[in-house]
């Protein structure tokens, strides 16, 4: 049997490039474009690290996301994944960590079902425009294997069934070991992504979309619906937070002026 | 949801050889005050779990920082953090006694853990909070004073916790709630909720809770750690970064910002105009053709900000720029501003910074 292994894949907007709408406070998307979030490049090199190693190693890539993020699976199969899964539809959006890990859930099972069992899940740590690095655990409880999280070395024993693993800690790093199957969440010292080959950009790449309904889902459980969890407002804060300029005769004063208001605004 | 009742404020003790995280004591101190608004009579409680030894010094602590009562999970294979340890310790705690809130320290140890817990009894969570509200006045006041949000196209309650985050490295504020799912729960930066007096005196009840763990519970094994050698973070990851430019006049310059650096735990970085002059390493350039940061803090020194310069800062959640000349542009987008020689204001910060840090 094939050693499978899932990659979760967000299309992300290029975050250097986002810009607030200064009158709504929102976050102005046209005309951004769409990128592999940055951690799940390394969650997908580490997949491919281990299919250039062994043989009768599978990689399938699953993104949620609106139709253009069909693009991620692209860039992903034409740097070595075997297959990509678009989950696409309009019910899904809005939806918070515990619905997306759920969706991504099902539709792993659901592949699993029809190909196999799976070995290996690697995600990222967090997705730079939602920020939470909750699905990668959340995802990991659903399909109820462990998880290891911050993974900045990974090791797989000859046999792949074992699997020894660095996390990045804060000032220090922990060695640990799991079984597969596991749920892994890369960052960004795992490993060097690679670029894309021309070769595989040529050969026909399998894509498959599936929508709420092939994954046996109610609309009323995903999406705003479905999400325990509810965003009510979201804003800039105010522009006059801005511009402060720091009052004193000498430079002692400023500084004293600024640390006061950096304690009171709790930055320090 | 079902009928139960579910009261109390927790949070999560997390602890480390006994020794409580400062970001939980940091929680404790906010949920003093968060536990008085909410809706009915409610205790500060903490949740603290590992071997005898390490909970039964963390259960102290947490009292003697604020938890009126601690719910406690002692066990040998609870010796090392293990997220399936712990989950099952803590969602044992959590099932038996019907927390309305429980909180977490958005530490490694609290993101790894808070969303498995969550997922495992299906409740929402909110990530990495920096402010938490009860009472739609407080929330109202705060959107007045400090947000350009207009408070009154909400429909707001005073029962459920608004939980505050930053998201788009802080360009943009987002507020949630979890209504549909109990206990409510979120993460919470550190560093950002002041935490009370320690105060050893202080008395408590500790409730013990059997959680049935075994080995088999646990699937990854822990086999060591490594401290880490101290040496210096990558610019772009850099939570502090403080940045010099022609103003500094010459290298020399950057030795003063290195003490600053040390001081407060950031790095230093530069424009581009003292690498054209040879003072500094090109890799230490932020900008649009050098390396584009997003720390908490940034603190500009002599620098005038060139487009090429604005165009790699503009992520930072808060920017500090010091210039001699009132009418540079890096004021435009800086936070705090500063019209003084740097030579003169940078001195003060190294010797008083420590003086105004909450600890
Ligand atoms: C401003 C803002 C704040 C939010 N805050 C919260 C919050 O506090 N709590 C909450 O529950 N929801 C929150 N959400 C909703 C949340 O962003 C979405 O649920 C999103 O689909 C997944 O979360 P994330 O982007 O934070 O991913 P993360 O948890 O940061 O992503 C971790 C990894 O999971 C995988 N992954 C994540 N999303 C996908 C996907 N769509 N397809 C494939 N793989 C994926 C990737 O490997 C990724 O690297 C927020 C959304 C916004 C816009
Ligand atoms: C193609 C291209 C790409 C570039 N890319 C980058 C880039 O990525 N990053 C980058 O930074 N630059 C870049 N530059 C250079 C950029 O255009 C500016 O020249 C540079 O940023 C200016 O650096 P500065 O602000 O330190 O110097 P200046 O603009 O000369 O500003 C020095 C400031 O110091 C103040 N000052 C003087 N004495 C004191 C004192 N004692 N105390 C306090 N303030 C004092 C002055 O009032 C002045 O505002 C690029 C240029 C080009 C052409």
């Amino acid at each position: 049997m094939a050693f499978n292994i899932i990659v979760c894949a967000k299309q992300v907007p290029d975050s250097d490039l986002v810009r607030i709408d200064p009158k709504t406070g929102s976050i102005i998307r046209k005309g951004v474009p769409g990128v592999l979030n940055a951690d799940d490049a390394n969650a997908l090199e580490e997949a491919l690290k281990i299919k250039d190693k062994h043989d009768d190693v599978y990689i399938t890539v699953v993104t949620m996301g609106p139709p253009q993020a069909e693009e991620v699976l692209f860039e992903a199969i034409a740097k070595g994944a075997d297959e990509g899964i678009l989950i696409n539809d309009i019910a899904l959006a809005s939806s918070d960590t515990f619905v997306t890990s759920t969706v991504l859930k099902t539709a792993i099972e659901k592949w699993a079902a029809d190909n196999g069992e799976i070995s290996l899940v690697f995600a990222g740590r967090e997705a730079t425009d939602g920020d939470t690095a909750q699905v990668g655990p959340q995802l990991a409880e659903r399909l109820d294997i462990p998880q290891v999280t911050y993974a900045s070395s990974f090791e797989i024993s000859e046999d792949m069934k074992t699997v020894t693993i660095s996390r990045k800690l804060e000032g220090y790093h922990e060695e640990v070991e799991v079984n597969t199957p596991c749920l892994v969440t890369a960052i960004k010292d795992l490993n060097q992504p690679r670029y894309p080959h021309m070769h595989n950009v040529f050969a026909p790449m399998k894509i498959t979309s599936w929508n709420i309904e092939d994954l046996g889902l109610d609309a009323d459980s995903v999406g705003l619906a479905g999400s325990p969890s509810v965003v009510i407002s979201s804003f800039p804060l105010k522009k006059g937070k801005g511009g402060m300029f720091v009052e004193g005769e000498s430079g002692a004063e400023q500084a004293a002026n600024l640390l006061a208001a950096l304690k009171d605004k709790r930055i320090i | 949801m079902t009928d139960k009742t579910y009261r109390d404020l927790w949070v999560f003790a997390e602890q480390n050889d006994g020794v409580l995280a400062p970001a939980s004591a940091q929680l404790l101190g906010e949920g003093t005050r968060l536990v008085k608004d909410m809706d009915g009579d409610n205790t500060l409680c903490a949740v603290v779990a590992g071997n005898e030894e390490d909970s039964r010094q963390a259960a102290a602590d947490a009292i003697a920082y604020g938890a009126k009562k601690v719910y406690v999970i002692a066990d040998e294979n609870l010796t090392n953090y293990t997220t399936d340890g712990y989950t099952k310790a803590v969602c044992a705690a959590i099932t038996e006694y019907n927390p309305d809130i429980v909180l977490y320290g958005a530490t490694p140890q609290g993101r790894d853990l808070a969303p498995r817990i969550a997922a495992r009894l299906g409740l929402g969570l909110t990530a990495d909070c920096t402010r938490l509200d009860i009472k739609a006045d407080d929330y109202i006041a705060y959107a007045q004073a400090e947000t350009m949000l207009d408070p009154s196209t909400l429909d707001l309650d005073d029962v459920l916790l608004k939980q505050t985050k930053p998201s788009f490295g802080g360009k943009l504020m987002a507020t949630m709630v979890c209504p549909k799912t109990k206990p409510q729960m979120a993460t919470v930066r550190p560093g950002v909720m002041d935490s009370l007096q320690k105060d050893p005196a202080a008395t408590g009840e500790i409730v013990a809770v059997n959680a049935g763990i075994t080995a088999e519970d646990i699937r990854v094994t822990v086999k060591g750690k490594t401290v880490d050698a101290a040496d210096g973070v990558a610019l772009a990851d850099a939570e502090i970064i403080v940045a010099g430019g022609r103003g500094l006049g010459d290298a020399s310059g950057f030795e003063l910002l290195q003490k600053l650096a040390d001081k407060i735990g950031g790095v230093v970085a530069t424009s581009g105009a003292p690498i054209d002059a040879g003072w500094i390493d090109e890799s230490l350039m932020i900008g649009q053709t050098g390396t584009i940061v997003r720390p908490r803090i940034y603190i500009a020194c002599g620098i005038s900000g060139s487009i090429q310069h604005l165009a790699g800062i503009e992520n930072s959640e808060t920017i500090i720029a010091i210039n001699t000349d009132k009418d540079v542009p890096i004021f435009e987008i800086a936070d705090y501003c500063i019209v003084g020689d740097l030579y003169e204001v940078v001195p003060e910060l190294i010797e008083h910074w420590d003086e105004y840090i909450t600890k």
